[in-house]
């Protein structure tokens, strides 16, 4: 069959890629863009490693397909920090030893993120519901939890 | 180790060495590994949980355009039957490869039958339809009840159950039988004023780790070869696979990528050999990666069990005899982690007279891995829930029949040696005094409180430690690093260089640049593996001292050596670390020490934990409102990693308490091989865990540690068990507590 050609823009840079009808976004990000920050844990859309940006709008990247993606904006894991340093919300998870074996981080890190932007100023149960679709085996959430609120109180209190 | 020691560096909460690259998505996982020219390979499975394999035909699939190669158990060598050391235990070689790839039979849903490797994933998937297998159904046995009846269907018409004086006449199901006793326990139940007696289930639940098993691997013409995956000891991974595909480990590279998650689940072999093959076959390199589905039906699980518990007591609380009972699915291999189930159940309490029987037994479910204390988890259960009860029918509190009972240095444990230096009452201590128990439970809830014991152990690490010319340094280890252990490397070594750990990078060394590492499993890797940091990082000072003498001429006993600088005691000289390196070259070659050992002397770490529960009565789902995680460190290296082991296991030991466990149809099918069904636990149905670190030093180790990583699976299940029985005013026995299971017993009594 063939590969259609997909123009978009993934972390603010411009993007050209062939796909196959049936490759996920997933798909593309990491076996034909080598962006393998965004992880697959389940590609069913219940574990939330794969979370990136879609038109600013948080989604898992297993359940879009990479045609979808035509002159749209995607944010990956690879876009959260800066040339020349680390966003706040990595740097509290660092801090706050938010991670364990770090597979779930990414996609944690991603709808944190996105958390924040829509909501700068979440109770813990709005976190904890925010990042239900986010599955860390690991850490229990509690750090995890932390370092998401002391992030939100950063982000309110410096920018 | 003295008592109190003062540390410099040990016991910050430094950001870990790893962190940046996994905060930022750079870290390379099992998955994350393209090579040039690779191909991609796809397992087909069995449809049938037991079955014949009366014929398998490639040939339409070798036809196939896209497809590469093909693999089936043919293509391993001939292999006889032979224990080796396989992930935390060890394994038959010839049932690992039958495991890897099935050969005459089929024994459960999901077994591996063949492999292709194509130019894509979906081309490779998509072939598996052109390979025909004939199969003859057999009736499958799915649980320990049927699988141990006289007239059972049997897996392995070659398995007789080992353990008694006469090898028994006809093969059976149960593997291996093992009794373990000491006392009288006749005498103790005849001594005791209250005996409980209950039996308890306990699900078939995964280790759940969120990345599936992954590896590309490479083979080239001079059968040089490489895998580079998952796995908690890629070391063993080198001898399992090397073993079954009968290479010399010269050949055989293994790298072990990062790791999302293992558990215990990945510490033995499924896809690496048959990749292997099928790059061999393709002379391409091939990368295979489960599926979320197949990691569910042919990776993990640990063990459903039966278990009995049998507890006698005196009015004043002292227990006078204890008896346990279990059966251990194995899953389609023997193997099941009874053993340590047996030597746990009771060793939390120091009682003369203790008899447990345990039966590892085969059914069709696939074959059984480690899961964090592998064995201790469902055993502790039953026998903390018949504590509890009795402390309830005495009107006593549970702690205080804890603590007069209470494991210490010099019980006698019914597996042979006395305990060392243990910390239980002070875990119990800091539970009473504790924020939680000192507070009231909120109307209408319940309360559960359990113990948990785990051995840890010490085994093979092999360090490096290599200076720079300007005073930094490399750690070079061999234990794949899952939750944060770098760290502590990075730590320990600190200590003993007396630099700041940020100076010192630690990696995780292949197989081919250091000699035999075991595994990261049985909570081993920051009390052995940081052994031997520390042994190589003194013989760094030490020759860091004799080379300065020789500047100086004096002794190396007349340099000392304290905050990175040596110091002349017979004279007025000084250098620093990055002086001493940097000159390393006039004063006889670079610095670098290395340590080989095989430690011993793993103290045990106990936990105890307190639950805090409220139920729907309408619908019986339970919600954890509280919940605080107490547990021995021995010393914590870094608190927020040791922490997170506490919050970490207290959670996953909630899941396997509510919700998880493995649903099978009649003809022994999972029905629910994904997350969605199979539910671990989220952000959202959990509170706060509170941690609580009692530090009582293990004297083998010089800075004090204890493993934690297993301890705090194993008090959830009665601490979560019995909280939910306290709620609703039943008797839990069955886990997991999931909404149906709490309904019936709040509507049935």
């Amino acid at each position: 069959m063939a590969k259609t050609h997909v123009t978009t823009s993934i972390n603010g840079e411009p993007q050209e890629f062939l796909c196959e009808p049936g490759d996920t976004l997933l798909d593309v990000l990491r076996n034909d863009l080598n962006m393998t920050g965004t992880k697959e844990g389940c590609g069913s859309g219940d574990c939330g490693a794969c979370s990136v940006t879609l038109n600013g709008r948080l989604v898992c990247s297993c359940l879009v397909l990479g045609v979808e993606v035509e002159g749209a904006e995607v944010g990956t894991i690879e876009g959260v920090s800066s040339g020349d340093g680390l966003h706040v919300i990595q740097e509290k998870f660092l801090e706050h030893a938010a991670l364990q074996c770090g597979i779930c981080t990414p996609g944690i890190i991603v709808s944190t993120k996105a958390l924040l932007e829509e909501n700068p100023n979440p109770t813990e149960e709005e976190a904890r519901y925010y990042l239900a679709g986010n599955l860390c085996r690991c850490t229990g959430y509690d750090k995890i939890i932390r370092a998401v609120m002391d992030s939100a109180e950063t982000l309110r209190g410096g920018a | 180790m003295s008592e109190a020691q003062e540390f410099k560096y040990i016991g910050q909460r430094t950001v870990r060495p790893d962190g940046f690259d996994k905060v930022t998505g750079r870290a390379a996982y099992g998955a994350d590994l393209t090579l040039p020219g690779m191909i991609w390979g796809k397992t087909l499975r069995s449809p049938h949980a037991h079955a014949k394999i009366r014929s398998i035909d490639i040939s339409k699939a070798e036809a196939h355009p896209d497809v590469m190669a093909v693999a089936t158990f043919k293509d391993f060598v001939t292999l006889q039957s032979e224990s080796i050391a396989a992930g935390e235990g060890s394994a038959d070689v010839l049932d690992l490869a039958k495991n890897c790839l099935a050969d005459d039979k089929v024994l459960y849903h999901g077994h591996a039958i063949a492999a292709i490797a194509a130019r894509t994933e979906q081309a490779a998937k998509d072939a598996l339809s052109l390979i025909e297998v004939k199969y003859e159904l057999l009736k499958p046995v799915m649980d320990v009840e049927d699988a141990m009846k006289e007239d059972a269907v049997v897996l392995h018409d070659d398995m007789f159950t080992a353990g008694y004086e006469e090898k028994p006449a006809r093969a059976s199901n149960i593997a291996t039988r093992v009794e373990m006793k000491m006392g009288d326990v006749d005498a103790g139940f005849a001594d005791a004023d209250v005996i409980v007696e209950r039996e308890f289930r306990t699900p078939t639940a995964h280790q759940g780790y969120i990345e599936p098993h992954a590896c590309t691997v490479t083979y080239d013409e001079d059968g040089q070869s490489m895998i580079w995956c998952c796995t908690q000891g890629h070391f063993d991974v080198r001898t399992s696979t090397a073993k079954v595909l009968g290479m010399e480990l010269s050949k055989l590279k293994v790298v072990a990528s990062e790791i999302g998650g293992g558990f215990g689940g990945k510490t033995v072999i499924y896809q690496e050999p048959v990749a292997l093959i099928l790059s061999k076959k393709s002379g391409r390199p091939v990368k295979m990666v489960m599926d979320r589905d197949e990691v569910f039906i042919a990776t993990g699980p640990t063990s459903a069990a039966k278990l009995k518990a049998k507890v006698g007591i005196k009015k004043d609380g002292t227990i006078t005899a204890m008896q346990g009972w279990m059966a251990y699915e194995a899953g389609a291999f023997k193997g099941s982690p009874m053993m340590p189930g047996v030597m746990t159940m009771f060793t939390p309490y120091d009682c003369p007279n203790v008899l447990v029987e345990g039966f590892d037994v085969v059914v069709n479910k696939s074959k059984v891995a480690a899961y964090r204390a592998p064995g201790a988890p469902q055993a502790e259960y039953a026998a903390e829930m018949v504590i509890n009860e009795l402390a309830e029918k005495l009107g006593m509190d549970p702690i205080d029949l804890r603590l007069k009972n209470a494991a210490k240095e010099g019980t006698q444990t019914i597996y042979g040696p006395k305990l060392k230096k243990v910390g239980l009452v002070e875990c119990l201590e800091a539970a009473k005094n504790s924020p939680h128990y000192q507070s009231a439970l909120p109307e209408g809830q319940g309360r559960g409180l359990a113990a948990g014991f785990w051995f840890n152990v010490g085994g093979q690490s092999s360090v490096t430690v290599n200076m720079n010319t300007d005073g930094t340094g490399t750690i070079v280890e061999g234990s794949p690093d899952i939750g944060g252990s770098r760290a502590s490397m990075q730590m320990m070594a600190a200590e003993v260089l007396q630099i700041e750990p940020k100076h010192l990078k630690p990696i995780i060394a292949d197989t081919e640049n250091l000699p035999y590492s075991q595994g990261t499993g049985g909570s081993r890797t920051t009390f052995a593996t940081g052994m031997a940091v520390i042994e190589a990082s003194e013989k760094v000072v030490a020759q860091v001292k004799e080379r300065a003498a020789a500047v100086w001429n004096v002794t190396a006993e007349q340099v000392d050596y304290a905050d990175g600088v040596v110091r002349n005691t017979a004279g007025e000289d000084s250098m620093t670390l990055a002086e001493v390196c940097k000159g390393a070259e006039k004063t006889g070659g670079q610095i670098s020490g290395s340590a080989n050992i095989n430690a011993r002397g793993a103290g045990p770490s106990f936990a105890v934990h307190i639950c805090d529960v409220a139920v729907d009565q309408e619908t019986g789902k339970v919600d954890v409102t509280r919940y605080t995680a107490i547990q021995d460190a021995g010393k914590a290296i870094h608190p927020g990693y040791v922490e997170g082991q506490l919050q970490g296991g207290a959670v996953q030991g909630i899941g396997w308490a509510l919700n998880e466990e493995y649903i099978f149809n009649e003809d022994g099918v999972m029905e629910n091989p994904g997350f969605l069904d199979y539910r671990i636990p989220l952000a959202s149905d959990l509170p706060m865990i509170e941690t609580i670190i009692v530090e009582v030093p293990n004297a083998f180790h010089p800075y004090g540690v204890r493993g934690v990583g297993e301890s705090g699976i194993i008090p959830p299940l009665g601490a979560v068990g019995y909280a939910v029985g306290n709620a609703i005013d039943r008797k839990v026995e069955e886990l997991p507590c999931s909404p149906p299971r709490v309904l019936a017993l709040i509507q049935n009594g």
